[in-house]
């Protein structure tokens, strides 16, 4: 996951306020300090990842992301940002819709459904995709909504959400190749880069 | 890490010890102490910087005996748990301050103590006190022990209100606030249960409008009964039935001809309160929940906690835990949206907890964690590890 962190890492500015929206055990705001000096603040509910957090010197807050943003004021935030946790979104949509009124920009990364591997695997299995990087059965998986590198794109057009930059990130043969001729085949994790 | 033995851990015999602050303290009543004393304990040593110190401020009930042994007793300190070498606030990297507060009935001036003018205790005629009061007082103290700069004030409930207000008044002398447990200001239904406990007090005959101790006399029962409102407050249901449900210490329910009948939280509340009275001073209490109540963060910012927090220049870490609805989680997310709002540094924490308001006192693994990872940080910025 090293490579979406260097997108997100080149559409911030330094000595800009952050928001991390479930930001784990802080690697990404530990490195954006380091890079770019920003002030940065996670939400996290996972105890021992807060507990980490505090350890490594990130700001962490504990706060429940499906409970909604409303404590945080309107454009109080450079950009927010969420790394692979919208599909875990009760009501994705709205998150993003929170996302882009407390921040100038946000920045989401999230696994490509589309991706031929996990189309693949439903078609001739008939099963539902446990893959690297979707490592859930069905009944236990965090991930709730599964979409698209497509779906993600006709969510910004429908919602009037700016697209600033996109990038998609493979890792393996052939899709590394491909992924820029045919995205939504060929991504496995997109990095969207929004304004509204 | 912490060792494994607690014996080894233990910080061992202290003393307490106590300072003649001999210059004039103007307290916010408009009121001089042209002198105080002042009881106080220390644990670890004061750096060559003069910057490893923190400072613990205790809650309405609390003392400057917050760690280690004295010689003769058995009882630790009230927060010894997280105070000694190796612990979350690790005396083996910091010089930590605790100080018995003016007003207070613990050795430091207050209304137990006699008042030069009159010759007699002071009594009821202690004058009121504010939050920053107890600040003022703890930076006289912080100057004689030749501390430049806090690495950190630590509080639960009320001691939370002073490490906040410390934050605002000296903002160049704190580098950490650890606010625990605590409000910018008491809810209407906190006020009730204050007044209440005082009411209890004044209730008691032997009160004497505050001059009972001229008159060789205690309000021990008004006193008892504001502690027993005041404990029930402190705990969570949950953890009353657990700790006692319905069982009886005396009698028999089913043999309808057993009397008396007695329950266990019957029993452990008068046990509770007869204690409290015992070691504490009725004028203090009536005192000191009226500093409780009179506290207000932001009053004097436009009633704005984020034009308040603006002039703060430390960071923070704030600690809830779930079952407190004395000083509620909520109230601590107040402090922390109005920290973030006015882009301070801070972490927040809601300990899952069934202990109450109480559990700012008590172990606990994750709240270990937490203060000892945030203190941890605090040190090795001192050794200038992460500059």
């Amino acid at each position: 996951m090293t490579q979406d962190y260097s997108f997100i890492s080149n559409w911030i500015a330094p000595s800009s306020k952050v928001l991390d929206l479930g930001c784990g055990t802080g690697d990404l705001l530990l490195s954006l300090q380091k890079k770019h000096n920003i002030l940065g603040y996670g939400l996290e509910i996972d105890p021992d990842s807060i507990t980490q957090c505090i350890a490594r010197g990130v700001n962490v807050i504990e706060q429940d992301l499906n409970k909604g943003l409303t404590n945080f004021a309107d454009h109080s935030f450079d950009t927010v940002v969420m790394t692979q946790a919208l599909q875990a979104m009760r009501y994705p949509h709205l998150v993003l819709d929170e996302m882009l009124l407390i921040g100038e920009q946000c920045i989401i990364t999230f696994p490509n459904f589309g991706n031929w591997r996990t189309r693949a695997y439903l078609n001739f299995r008939g099963r539902m995709p446990v893959t690297k990087q979707l490592a859930y059965q069905w009944y236990d998986t965090p991930n709730i909504h599964f979409f698209t590198y497509a779906d993600f794109e006709a969510l910004c057009l429908e919602r009037n959400i700016n697209i600033l930059h996109r990038q998609c990130i493979a890792e393996h043969f052939p899709d590394r190749q491909l992924k820029s001729l045919w995205p939504n085949l060929f991504t496995q994790t997109a990095v969207y880069h929004l304004s509204r | 890490m912490p060792s494994d033995s607690p014996a080894a851990n233990a910080i061992g015999l202290v003393e307490t010890k106590t300072v003649d602050i001999e210059q004039p303290l103007v307290l916010a009543c408009g009121v001089t102490l042209p002198v105080h004393r002042l009881a106080y304990e220390t644990y670890g040593e004061l750096n060559t910087q003069r910057n490893n110190g923190i400072l613990i401020c205790h809650a309405l009930s609390g003392d400057h005996h917050a760690a280690g042994i004295h010689a003769g007793e058995s009882r630790p300190g009230w927060w010894d748990h997280y105070i000694g070498p190796g612990k979350p606030l690790d005396s083996d990297k910091f010089f930590i301050v605790s100080v018995n507060n003016i007003g207070s009935c613990f050795g430091s001036t207050g209304p137990t103590t006699i008042n030069p003018e009159t010759g007699q205790p002071w009594g009821a005629d202690f004058p009121s006190l504010r939050a920053r009061d107890w600040v003022e007082s703890q930076k006289l103290l912080m100057e004689h022990l030749n501390i430049d700069c806090w690495a950190a004030v630590v509080g639960g409930s009320l001691g939370g209100m002073q490490a906040m207000r410390w934050s605002l008044e000296h903002p160049d002398l704190v580098k950490n606030a650890v606010v625990i447990a605590s409000s910018m200001k008491l809810t209407a239904q906190n006020i009730a249960f204050n007044e209440i406990a005082r009411r209890a007090i004044k209730s008691d005959p032997d009160f004497c409008d505050g001059n009972y101790l001229q008159q060789n006399k205690a309000p021990l029962r008004g006193l008892a009964l504001a502690r027993m409102i005041g404990h029930v407050t402190y705990l969570s249901d949950e953890l009353m039935g657990q700790k006692f449900g319905r069982q009886l210490r005396i009698g028999d329910l089913v043999d309808r001809n057993a009397d008396p009948v007695e329950f266990q939280v019957e029993s452990y509340l008068n046990y509770q309160g007869d204690k409290f009275s015992d070691s504490f001073d009725a004028n203090s209490y009536i005192l000191i929940t009226k500093m409780l109540d009179y506290f207000d963060l932001s009053r004097e910012y436009n009633n704005d906690p984020v034009e308040a927090f603006a002039h703060a220049n430390c960071n923070y870490l704030v600690v809830s835990f779930s079952s407190d609805w004395r000083f509620a989680p909520e109230r601590s997310r107040e402090i922390t949206d109005a920290l973030l709002a006015a882009g301070k540094k801070v972490s927040y924490v809601e300990i899952e907890s069934d202990k109450g308001h109480d559990a700012f006192l008590l172990p606990n693994q994750r709240y270990e964690d937490a203060l000892r990872g945030y203190l941890n940080r605090v040190a090795e910025q001192l050794e200038g590890q992460h500059p």
